[in-house]
């Protein structure tokens, strides 16, 4: 397999990963709202599926664009198809 | 006092700016204290600020065509991010959003996961793919990754109504908030939102509008913040208002319960005397009150429909790489970030202050009379954002008695909090921030599309520099000017035509956009099919909806992007399969947009 199929190959794996992380968070819980809410975990004291449409799965969205950017420049840097900084 | 070129100097220009608004709110209070009049306070607050952004739009002018277009790639990621988050957040979810949770709770959240879940998909599926290929419009990836004029018109087709439906909900808000604040009546006053709007984009284009965007971000949230924090600490509510209101949500069910929400019920013919536009609490606050469908329908179209928008696209041109590209959308969810997750804590700190008996702001369960007679209850009402009627006749003010307007949840709490109006003057200007900046992107999307797809690529491809920047220009004004026409006539509220916005850019642009990265074998054929068909029948699905039509799969008028999408994928797929494959340039052209290194697929300048 050339360097670029085998890129390829990283990128989408990362893909995939990142769009079933998503899918839980913003679409996989929220089929259980009522569930969640009468579960009692409490996160900082609010029910938790109020708890995850005011901040839970907003944060998680954040950490894992910053996650997913580090994981593909760690892809891009093993194959050598890092840019130049002077670009 | 700064030296060397602007973009080395930025952290330093925008601490300045910031630190200057700053003592600019602490100036005002002071005036406030002196005696100067609530109507002279609004007025400072939106002239200064609007002022300082029309100079900032004068001082980005240019005459460089990728200046114009995209701001010369050269915005930095975090910069680049405040520019995104200001782009985005339209007056909708500054003005409307903290009231659409306080009166419809967990249902209305959806719009807050969608809003946000949706910058995922542009990370990871398109934003870094469209910086390689080096466009300068949404369009221009279209028209050049499939081939064919026919493409380039039909993702022209489909921005246009996609941005056009957008921006005229944005001009209607700065109409509104410019009528408030300036005390001039609104079909004039649409026409001064649209001459600042203007101002800031003609005549630097898309540079004009970053550096304009980032002032206006710092302007929108420091206005968005303050109250929160402010109202929660007077309250002793807790100083960190997002990790501390646990008890205060606890409290507000308390007391639905105790009011007898949902169990006391208002007549057709009580209801019927509420002034238009408002409504009173009918949800409870913290409660799972929608099916899962409907809720996750909802989201899922935002989510695709941000993935599709152009003119949030098109501020990831802007950046150095592509690198920077893919963590400018993680700096740009993270400033969204900031007031989505103010905006739930806003309702809660809303709801308790006129819900609780034991604050003093409390109204629930007063006399109706001593609430008619409280100084804020009769401004609002006045402004029509405010009613209360003794429907049982026991003098007393019932929970299902009191009604407001949506807009009333950020325009009126920190005044009903006894906040000082410098408060309120400065809520204002972060309203007007916030329309101005989306209408910004969305104007200078269309007459972006229209100048450099329509014109110069298909009418005169060989137009000069200046007379390409002089069309673009004079494109830019009808646009906005069309826009502010059809928002004096106000159709539609602000918010309703937002959501539209996203399911038509979902139904034309996200399946090929997508697939013109993500998948090789996708045709100009397929394409076309897939942006026609789906914008057709998603919007004859609303039609359909709209006049009484039943609808299947429980896809509301809200969420037609649904079928839209379903529609545009299938025959995207299959007459792309009937058709031939592209050419081998065309899938070098591919394999070249999915390396990050290297040149951009189309030249500097083109």
């Amino acid at each position: 397999m050339s360097k670029q199929a085998q890129h390829w190959e990283k990128t989408k794996n990362l893909l995939f990963i990142t769009l079933a992380i998503w899918f839980v968070f913003s679409i996989g819980i929220f089929f259980f709202a009522t569930e969640m809410n009468a579960s009692g975990i409490k996160p900082f004291g609010y029910p938790l599926t109020y708890w995850f449409t005011c901040q839970g799965s907003l944060g998680i969205f954040v950490i894992l664009i910053f996650w997913f950017a580090g994981r593909q420049e760690k892809i891009d840097e093993e194959f050598g198809f890092t840019e130049r900084e002077d670009d | 006092m700064i030296k060397g070129k602007f973009i080395d100097n930025l952290p330093k220009v925008y601490g300045i700016y910031t630190g200057g608004f700053l003592g600019f709110i602490i100036l005002m209070a002071i005036a406030e204290q002196a005696g100067m009049s609530a109507k002279m306070i609004g007025i400072f607050f939106v002239a200064f600020t609007v002022l300082i952004y029309a100079l900032i739009g004068y001082l980005s002018r240019t005459l460089q065509v990728d200046a114009y277009y995209v701001a010369g790639r050269q915005v930095p990621t975090v910069f680049n991010g405040m520019a995104t988050a200001a782009d985005w957040m339209s007056g909708a979810s500054f003005v409307a959003m903290a009231g659409g949770i306080y009166f419809k709770g967990y249902g209305y959240m959806a719009l807050l996961v969608g809003w946000t879940g949706g910058y995922v998909l542009v990370a990871s599926l398109l934003a870094p793919y469209l910086r390689k290929f080096g466009c300068y419009t949404v369009p221009d990836f279209i028209g050049t990754r499939y081939g064919g004029n026919m493409a380039r018109l039909s993702a022209v087709i489909v921005l246009t109504v996609a941005s056009f439906t957008y921006v005229t909900a944005q001009i209607n808000a700065t109409g509104t908030i410019a009528s408030v604040a300036l005390d001039i009546p609104f079909n004039i006053a649409v026409y001064v939102g649209l001459a600042s709007i203007l101002m800031c984009s003609m005549l630097g284009g898309m540079r004009a509008v970053t550096w304009t965007q980032v002032a206006q971000y710092i302007v929108l949230i420091v206005a968005y913040l303050i109250p929160v924090f402010w109202i929660s600490n007077k309250i002793g509510a807790g100083f960190f208002p997002h990790f501390m209101l646990a008890d205060e949500v606890a409290r507000i069910a308390e007391l639905e319960s105790q009011f007898g929400l949902g169990t006391v019920k208002n007549s057709a013919a009580d209801l019927a005397s509420v002034p238009k536009g408002l409504a009173g609490i009918t949800k409870a606050h913290s409660d799972v009150n929608t099916t899962p469908w409907k809720f996750i329908s909802l989201a899922v179209c935002m989510m695709a429909g941000t993935a599709s928008l152009p003119h949030v696209m098109m501020r990831y041109f802007t950046t150095p790489s592509v690198k920077a590209a893919r963590r400018s959308v993680g700096w740009s969810l993270f400033f969204i970030f900031l007031l989505y997750s103010s905006a739930p804590m806003l309702a809660t700190l809303s709801k308790l202050s006129l819900m609780d008996p034991n604050l003093p702001t409390g109204i629930i369960g007063k006399s109706i009379a001593d609430v008619q007679a409280i100084d804020w209850y009769q401004n609002w009402n006045q402004a029509n954002l405010m009613f209360v009627s003794d429907f049982n006749g026991n003098g007393t003010l019932e929970l299902n008695e009191f009604f407001m307007g949506g807009k009333a949840v950020v325009l009126a709490t920190p005044e009903v909090a006894g906040l000082p109006y410098v408060i309120s003057g400065l809520v204002a200007a972060g309203g007007m921030a916030a329309a101005m900046s989306t209408a910004d992107g969305l104007v200078l999307a269309i007459s972006n599309a229209l100048s450099h797809d329509i014109y110069y690529k298909m009418i005169n491809p060989k137009a000069e520099t200046a007379k390409r920047l002089i069309v673009a220009r004079v494109l830019l004004v009808i646009i906005g000017f069309a826009g502010a026409t059809i928002a004096a006539l106000e159709i539609q509220g602000i918010l309703g035509s937002v959501i539209w916005a996203f399911d038509f850019a979902m139904s034309g642009l996200f399946f090929p956009l997508v697939l013109g990265v993500w998948w090789k074998r996708a045709n100009a054929q397929g394409a076309v099919a897939g942006m026609l068909l789906g914008l057709i029948s998603g919007t004859a699905y609303l039609v359909w909806v709209r006049n009484g039509g039943a609808g299947f799969w429980g896809v509301t008028q809200l969420t037609f992007g649904i079928v839209g999408s379903l529609v545009s994928l299938v025959s995207m797929v299959v007459v792309s399969l009937i058709t031939k494959a592209p050419d081998s340039a065309t899938q070098k052209m591919v394999d070249e947009v999915r390396v990050p290194s290297g040149k951009t697929v189309l030249g500097k300048q083109h």
